[in-house]
């Protein structure tokens, strides 16, 4: 590994700064260690068939999550897709209410009924994570239009994949979002690959961020690998939103270490880009820089990630002890009404 | 105290009524603005409410539909309007992938309280692309609701229960009845979803349909009435939740059912009412359960080709006569 001096000008050269606070810098660094060890033990808990169905991580891309959450307002809202763990647990949705919904139990976030895509939280104002590809694009943005409608000055982060660039439903909404200035922060986590086809093979733009030079939206490409990149970008456009002057559109360069999803060998691409990512590991050089900077002990360190550790122990052992849905549960939540008459023959 | 009023200005009046009691009622779609409508269903709004709340959008079905359901999710009370639903089926994502889903994904903590609107069916020579029939493709959809009415006093009154139900509640109107008039009642009043109308009462035969086809249903039991048989006419008015209660006593009483349906027949609303008819009222039938749907084609322009398409009096009298075991 570098010296502590090539560090300090390889961190220098990628725009990053020392002049956040030791609690900024321990909020970033605890939350991108948690989304990192849940997923992986999410990893584990699939390979023993404890997770079923659809599974997507978010490792490699937690500095997105940890510097959008530091950047917002806990009254702001957040939709986004389906790779999503990471981005509900930012929000404040706890270990235990999404291990338990990995596992399909009654005790998680949607009561088992969402599954590892569909997570939602009301009190976190985290409008879930959708599974259709851009189709919480306009939702997005149709949130936004809510918050300008009752007067508020909250803003809705609509996330997506650099897949769901393509769709139309991003030009759709991209152009009645500037139409009607809405308060929507477009953030399109490009990491480089549509399940499995990279962005050279379906854009004719790669730098996608240029997309919203077509409505005139303020776009711009931002270090995914790096929270501090991550907040100083989302800070600036959510001013930039909240006065009043519109959407923003942030292009944020990140990678998945994993594949696709845990079916997903990923042998499209090759071991030396994957490293090349995890070179700039956002868990490793912010763990580093606060070591730097003295504003943790080596024990202290030690000590957060056996907090975290044991957080993520405690729960899949919550899932494990928790019960499925009663089958009752397949009638409820289908409507509002509560003496809907369900064919039931 | 009632009047006479066109199908038109009853859903404009149910639009007005619900937006000056609910602030968070908006209307959007193309041309409901500046324009008053396609069909000037929203003639006045915009004078009335303003650009806050009554909104043309651009020809963008799949956005503007997806804005109406986040804006649903967070708190507001979207209207949205269809030119024709046949427009809607670009923006079929959002209904069934969205709207229909937020409630069980969320598992009750999200809602989505908003209303899709529009004209559906024939409307004279509009060919393939502007003429079809969706109410059984929507009602085959857990989470939504399906209305499907032209009596101008009952569409008001349902669409004012749309708006209020907390539930996604699609409702097909139609191109040709805007100036359909009939009678109705001064003052507040709301009309269930999920209760069919007794149009005609009779003995001898039930004729269960909905939208334009009630019309001809009607026409062809007044034929019939000259010739002696007693049609009781059912106008579902609600297709998801379906009436069963109402079309299986009266098949009781008649012993005999023929279903007037514009949809395609292939798992189209007929079939949902003959299933559940052969289920609950079986030992009651004289006769198989017969149905006069669309036919099973793509339809085309010309007048010959419409009139062969479409259900009219003569098929459904035919019908009948043929449950009635009366063909010679």
């Amino acid at each position: 590994m570098n010296s502590v001096v090539e560090k300090k000008k390889m961190a220098k050269q990628q725009g990053k700064k020392a002049e956040y606070s030791k609690e900024q810098y321990l909020f970033w660094y605890e939350l991108m260690l948690r989304i990192r060890r849940f997923e992986e033990k999410a990893l584990q808990m699939y390979g023993q068939q404890k997770i079923r169905g659809f599974c997507h991580v978010y490792i490699g891309q937690e500095a997105i999550a940890a510097g959008m959450e530091s950047a917002i307002r806990k009254e702001d809202c957040i939709v986004t897709a389906y790779r999503q763990h990471g981005i509900a647990l930012g929000r404040g949705v706890t270990p235990r209410e999404a291990m338990a919904e990995l596992f399909g139990k009654f005790t998680g976030i949607v009561k088992g009924k969402g599954g590892s895509m569909h997570f939602f939280s009301a009190p976190n104002n985290y409008f879930g994570g959708n599974g259709i590809v851009g189709a919480q694009i306009p939702i997005g943005t149709g949130i936004a239009f809510a918050e300008k409608y009752k007067g508020t000055d909250n803003l809705c982060v609509t996330m997506f994949g650099d897949g769901a660039a393509r769709q139309g439903a991003l030009h759709e909404s991209f152009n009645m979002a500037m139409t009607w200035k809405l308060p929507v922060l477009f953030i399109v986590e490009n990491n480089g690959y549509a399940m499995g086809t990279s962005v050279e093979r379906t854009s004719n733009i790669t730098d996608l961020f240029k997309l919203g030079y077509a409505y005139d939206m303020p776009s711009e490409a931002v270090d995914g690998m790096s929270p501090e990149s991550v907040h100083e970008a989302i800070t600036k456009a959510a001013a930039h939103i909240r006065s009043g002057a519109g959407p923003y559109f942030l292009e944020i360069r990140t990678y998945r270490y994993k594949g696709h999803s845990v079916s997903d060998p990923a042998k499209y691409r090759t071991k030396e880009e994957v490293q090349s990512y995890q070179d700039r590991d956002p868990l490793k050089t912010t763990e580093e820089k606060i070591l730097e900077l003295g504003m943790a002990s080596a024990e202290e360190i030690q000590a957060i990630k056996e907090r975290i550790r044991m957080e993520v122990e405690d729960s899949v052992q919550f899932a494990e002890a928790s019960p499925y849905p009663p089958a009752s549960e397949l009638y409820t939540d289908n409507y509002t009404q509560e003496d809907y008459p369900f064919i039931r023959d | 105290m009632s009047r006479e009023l066109t199908l038109r200005d009853a859903l404009r009046e149910a639009l007005i009524e619900e937006m000056q009691r609910d602030e968070r009622v908006f209307l959007m779609g193309e041309e409901v603005a500046e324009y008053d409508g396609a069909y000037k269903v929203s003639k006045g709004l915009l004078q009335e409410f303003g650009p806050k709340r009554v909104i043309d959008t651009p020809i963008a079905e799949l956005g503007f539909t997806g804005i109406g359901v986040g804006a649903a999710m967070n708190g507001l009370r979207p209207v949205v309007e269809f030119m024709t639903w046949n427009f809607a089926v670009l923006a079929l994502d959002q209904i069934v992938n969205n709207a229909a889903k937020t409630l069980s994904q969320s598992a009750g903590q999200f809602k989505c309280p908003i209303v899709f609107r529009g004209p559906s069916g024939s409307a004279g020579q509009l060919a393939q692309q502007h003429s079809q029939t969706f109410e059984s493709w929507l009602a085959n959809v857990p989470g939504l609701k399906v209305i499907s009415c032209i009596d101008p006093a009952d569409a008001k009154g349902l669409l004012k229960s749309a708006i209020r139900d907390d539930d996604p509640v699609c409702i097909m109107e139609s191109e040709l009845l805007y100036a359909h008039k009939g009678i109705v009642p001064e003052g507040e009043y709301l009309v269930p979803i999920g209760v069919a109308a007794i149009r005609r009462p009779g003995t001898d035969v039930t004729l269960v349909s909905y939208n334009k086809m009630i019309l001809t249903a009607l026409e062809a039991a007044e034929e019939l009435a000259k010739e002696g048989i007693s049609a009781e006419v059912i106008d579902l008015r609600t297709i998801r939740p379906l009436d069963v209660r109402t079309i299986v006593e009266s098949v009781k009483k008649t012993n005999r059912l023929v279903v007037i349906d514009e949809s395609w027949p292939f798992a189209s609303v007929s079939s949902e009412v003959a299933y559940v008819v052969q289920k609950q009222a079986f030992d009651y039938l004289d006769a198989p359960v017969t149905r006069v749907n669309a036919a099973d084609t793509s339809l085309p322009f010309a007048p010959t080709l419409v009139e062969e398409y479409l259900p009219n009096a003569a098929k459904i009298i035919r019908a009948v006569k043929e449950v009635m075991y009366l063909h010679k």
